[in-house]
């Protein structure tokens, strides 16, 4: 199968930098899949888990705010934070959904309130992601 | 010429201003390590996050309607310099020259007849400035309490320009840190972020057109402030480094010169102290000549 370049950067370090075969990115609009000739795209990035496959193997990041872009030369994922699940605590979600619980109830009507409230979503449906991996080991 | 008390207790000045120094080269040489593992791996971001606004800005064609972060706002008349600098001295001339190299900049734009205005980050910097610059002082963040700096630090420094910024308080802001390259050598930079400049890179790109997820206009007002908080992170942590290398030769030579000093006046010590005895003995000599 062919392979793109996928680098994933977070301020703190360059988490992940290799020829990949695909990756999942948890897209503000929805999960999007990218493979080598992908068409050129920039997408926000919600609060999930993003999904590296290469070699028959998989890698699963949780990823936090942030952008991927797509253009000739590869994928370029930049997230305010990136983690492995597998190094990943999980009181850490936790209390990023109460902060964004904390958000909405301060949260002004419209859109900054709609804005919150998704956040909130957002995190608690990846803790149920986490959730299931965590007991299905 | 000084007596002996006098010349030994210079000797024990010196040599404890140089357990001192040693002491300090060594804490810098210690933090140096970690704050530049810091500041190198913090570079990948900050330049893909480049790369990646460089490539959306040269896929858009500027209108009115696009976000004033990026395109400017149609003016230069009132320039905000970043100055972010160290909040401790002893660390050679690593805050003079970015401050020199900040009066340079402020005194060629006033020139122009532009309006300058000062925000710094660090207490030395505006300690320096102060004098000269006082009422163009803005503000001054302090970082002292700052242990490790993290990206949420930043990111408070970029809201508060960004803030600035959508108030029409200035049209054009650089900022200002020391590169850090090794420990010998630290490159004061000045870099301009709003509007960003992109360096021409020709070869990725390529005019691509892009799909935007979601609208062009909510990602870009999202991504442009984050581009700053960036790039602010970024001078900060080469900022450390950078003082902490600066310290570290510093230090060194101070304890060099310390050894150099002590040598010089242990043969003075030495000399005067052999210059008494012949003098006693002269004078004894002579005294049983007398006789």
């Amino acid at each position: 199968m062919a392979t793109f370049p996928f680098e994933l950067a977070s301020p703190a370090r360059l988490v992940f930098s290799g020829e990949v075969e695909q990756v999942d990115v948890p897209g503000a609009e929805g999960d999007f899949g990218v493979h080598a000739g992908h068409a050129p795209l920039i997408s926000a990035l919600r609060p999930g888990i993003l999904t590296i496959r290469e070699g028959g193997g998989a890698k699963r990041l949780y990823v936090r705010d942030g952008f991927a872009e797509v253009n000739a030369s590869g994928l370029t994922v930049l997230a305010e934070f990136a983690t492995p699940v597998e190094e990943l605590d999980s009181g850490e979600i936790q209390k990023e959904i109460e902060a964004a619980e904390v958000r909405l109830t301060e949260a002004k009507e419209g859109h900054a309130k709609d804005k919150a409230a998704e956040r909130v979503d957002q995190l608690k449906q990846v803790r149920t992601q986490l959730g299931a991996t965590q007991a299905a080991h | 010429m000084p007596s002996l008390k006098e010349l030994r207790n210079r000797i024990a000045s010196v040599k404890a201003t140089q357990k001192i120094t040693k002491a300090m080269q060594m804490v810098a040489a210690a933090k140096l390590r970690r704050a530049q593992t810091a500041a190198e791996a913090a570079r990948p971001y900050a330049e893909r996050m480049e790369k990646v606004l460089g490539n959306i800005a040269m896929s858009i064609t500027p209108s009115p309607e696009s976000p004033k972060l990026l395109t400017g706002s149609g003016k230069s008349d009132v320039h905000l310099l970043l100055v972010c600098t160290a909040e401790r001295g002893l660390c050679g001339a690593f805050n003079s020259s970015i401050v020199r190299l900040v009066k340079e900049r402020a005194n060629s734009l006033a020139a122009e007849g532009k309006t300058v205005k000062i925000l710094c980050v660090g207490r030395k910097g505006q300690d320096q400035l102060r004098r000269q610059y006082e009422r163009q002082i803005i503000e001054t963040v302090e970082l002292r309490n700052v242990r490790t700096l993290s990206y949420a630090d930043a990111d408070k420094i970029g809201d508060k320009i960004v803030a600035l910024f959508e108030k029409g308080e200035f049209d054009v802001c650089t900022l200002f840190y020391s590169k850090f390259r090794s420990v010998i050598l630290q490159i004061p930079t000045a870099q301009q972020i709003i509007p960003p400049v992109f360096p021409d890179n020709k070869e990725i790109g390529n005019g691509a057109v892009y799909e935007y997820e979601p609208e062009e206009e909510e990602i870009l007002a999202e991504l442009l402030p984050r581009n700053i908080a960036t790039q602010i992170f970024r001078a900060l942590l080469e900022n450390a480094a950078s003082e902490q290398g600066a310290r570290m030769s510093a230090m060194d030579n101070a304890t060099r010169n310390a050894g150099d000093m002590i040598r010089k006046q242990t043969i003075t010590y030495n000399r005067t102290r052999q210059a008494m005895i012949t003098k006693e003995l002269i004078e004894i000599i002579s005294g049983a000549e007398a006789l």
